[in-house]
């Protein structure tokens, strides 16, 4: 019981400590913003540098979506509704939450390790006593582009994984469905709200997954087992968070008109 | 062994108390850093040399006692004023923690670009004074993975001095440098000491190669100073605690040992188990 205790409380200090670390990383925000260059740098590193496994992921999931979807929609003769299928699944599901998962495990652990490391040499010392506040150098600009890079990531996912070379590639393509059908029924069916849906979930992991990121490397023990740790707490939090947050979204967008 | 005299300290440190958790750390310590001189601070492993640095860059704070640089009480100042004095503070630490993301050149630009608006031009002319000062003008595209120990401490000693400081500190510099990196540090911090006039602390267990570099000495010992002086001064003194330091005996007063238990006893208990 008394252990049951301690393990709370140590959970409840931490989402403490993360929750003050996000207001200082917000407080800093808007000094970390009169650096461009600085933000542009990281936009590259966690946004532009994620886009390949983004690309790839996106093309598989679409491809996959085509197969399943006109498998199961051939046998009600609906094939020409292929379309709408595999785009109302990515937009307001998997292009949002695989997308996250995706820039968890690869942006996410980066940064975790990237500051941990910064932390483990002396780095960030080194910063606070040239009097250069670390949270407005470093934390905030990556916080930052985590959550600017992340949309703009789903986005391309889902046009990968819906047009170029997803469900379009199989469902057309290859299994013959009519090209003017897949295009015209994604348009009639598909409604402002659910690209809503999606870009909300997607800015909401986003700015997730780059919190937990940013606050596990900037608390990593200075040593390599806990930048270890750090970076695995990134990936399993985030993920676990990514998940849970879809639901408590999807239920709280829930609507049938 | 209080200090003599405080008329000209620019740093002044008075009843320091600081511990980590239960252990003692600064058990009531006095120290003075003169202008324009080369203090040293020596002691063994452990007796929180490194700490002290931290302490008077406001880094951590004290539990008791008080730090004053320039007249200031460090820990009582915003965190604004807090920045604002730290310009006026250099640190080279340990093992140089150059930032890996900057070649040598932007690392030593680093404190002028975040802390002046000068042109670039003068930027330039600036860092590379500063980089031939110690030796690695032709290092400049470098980074830091790409560098040797040696060679990143002299980089972090050059960026250390970037902002002419009033204080630089020193943190092991001389510890796992060669005998030639070792004697051209030495002479770097001497003179850039005096030719920038400023004011050095050398935190250190080099004890000879420290000592003759120095215009002062503080020995450290269980959170306290055991033995002040002139370098000769440190080195005739009487304290058990500095002689078994200055001359790197094994028993004395600072127990090698980490813990006392009978070495016999313990093997004992082994065997029997």
């Amino acid at each position: 019981m008394k252990k049951a205790i301690d393990i709370l409380a140590e959970f409840l200090r931490g989402v403490g400590q993360a929750q003050y670390f996000l207001a200082a990383t917000l407080a800093a925000t808007p000094r970390a913003l009169a650096k461009p260059h600085l933000i542009a740098q990281q936009i590259y590193s966690v946004g532009v540098l994620s886009m390949v496994i983004t690309v790839i992921s996106g093309m598989f999931i679409g491809m996959v979506l085509g197969l399943q979807g006109y498998r199961t929609l051939v046998g009600f003769g609906a094939e020409e509704s292929l379309g709408v299928f595999v785009a109302l699944v990515v937009v307001r599901e998997l292009g949002p939450v695989v997308t996250a998962l995706l820039f968890a495990g690869r942006a996410g652990s980066a940064l975790t390790a990237e500051i941990g490391l910064m932390r483990a040499t002396d780095q960030l010392s080194a910063m606070e006593m040239m009097a250069v506040d670390p949270m407005q150098r470093v934390v905030a600009p990556r916080f930052f582009a985590g959550f600017v890079a992340m949309p703009l990531l789903a986005a391309i996912f889902c046009v990968m994984a819906i047009g170029i070379a997803g469900g379009y590639a199989i469902g057309v393509e290859l299994l013959g469905v009519d090209a003017g059908s897949y295009w015209s029924q994604i348009r009639a069916q598909v409604e402002m709200d659910d690209i809503w849906n999606g870009v909300v979930k997607s800015l909401v992991f986003g700015a997730v997954v780059s919190w937990i990121a940013v606050f596990q490397g900037y608390h990593a023990a200075p040593n390599s087992e806990g930048v270890s740790r750090a970076t695995r707490n990134t990936v399993v939090m985030s993920s676990l968070a990514i998940l849970a947050l879809d639901f408590v979204l999807t239920a709280f967008m829930f609507k049938i008109d | 062994m209080a200090p003599t005299s405080t008329d000209n300290a620019l740093v002044r440190v008075r009843g320091l108390h600081f511990g980590f958790g239960r252990r003692v750390i600064f058990d009531g310590m006095d120290l003075d850093l003169r202008r324009g001189q080369v203090t040293a601070l020596m002691g063994p492993s452990g007796t929180g040399k490194t700490t002290l640095l931290r302490l008077i860059g406001g880094q951590y704070r004290p539990h008791r006692g008080s730090i004053a640089f320039d007249g200031q009480d460090v820990h009582r100042l915003s965190r604004a004023k807090l920045l604002e004095l730290r310009k006026r503070m250099g640190i080279m630490f340990q093992n140089g923690a150059l930032l890996t993301d900057l070649s040598v050149y932007e690392n030593v630009a680093f404190p002028l670009r975040e802390h002046t608006r000068l042109p670039e031009s003068m930027i330039r002319d600036l860092v590379l004074l500063k980089l031939d000062a110690v030796g690695l003008r032709g290092a400049r595209h470098l980074f830091p993975d790409q560098l040797s120990g040696g060679m990143a401490r002299r980089v972090a000693m050059a960026r250390a001095v970037a902002l002419d400081p009033a204080l630089v500190m020193y943190d092991e510099p001389l510890t796992g440098l060669d005998p030639i990196s070792m004697g051209v540090a030495m002479r770097l911090i001497r003179t850039l000491n005096d030719a920038l006039g400023l004011t050095s602390i050398i935190v250190s267990h080099d004890v000879p190669e420290t000592l003759s570099i120095s215009d002062y000495a503080y020995i450290v010992s269980n959170g306290k100073v055991v033995a002040a002086g002139t370098p000769e001064q440190v080195k005739s003194s009487g304290s058990e605690w500095a002689q078994q330091f200055l001359k790197g005996q094994p028993d004395g007063p600072v127990r090698f040992h980490y813990d006392n238990s009978d070495y016999g006893a313990d093997l004992m208990r082994k065997a029997l188990a």
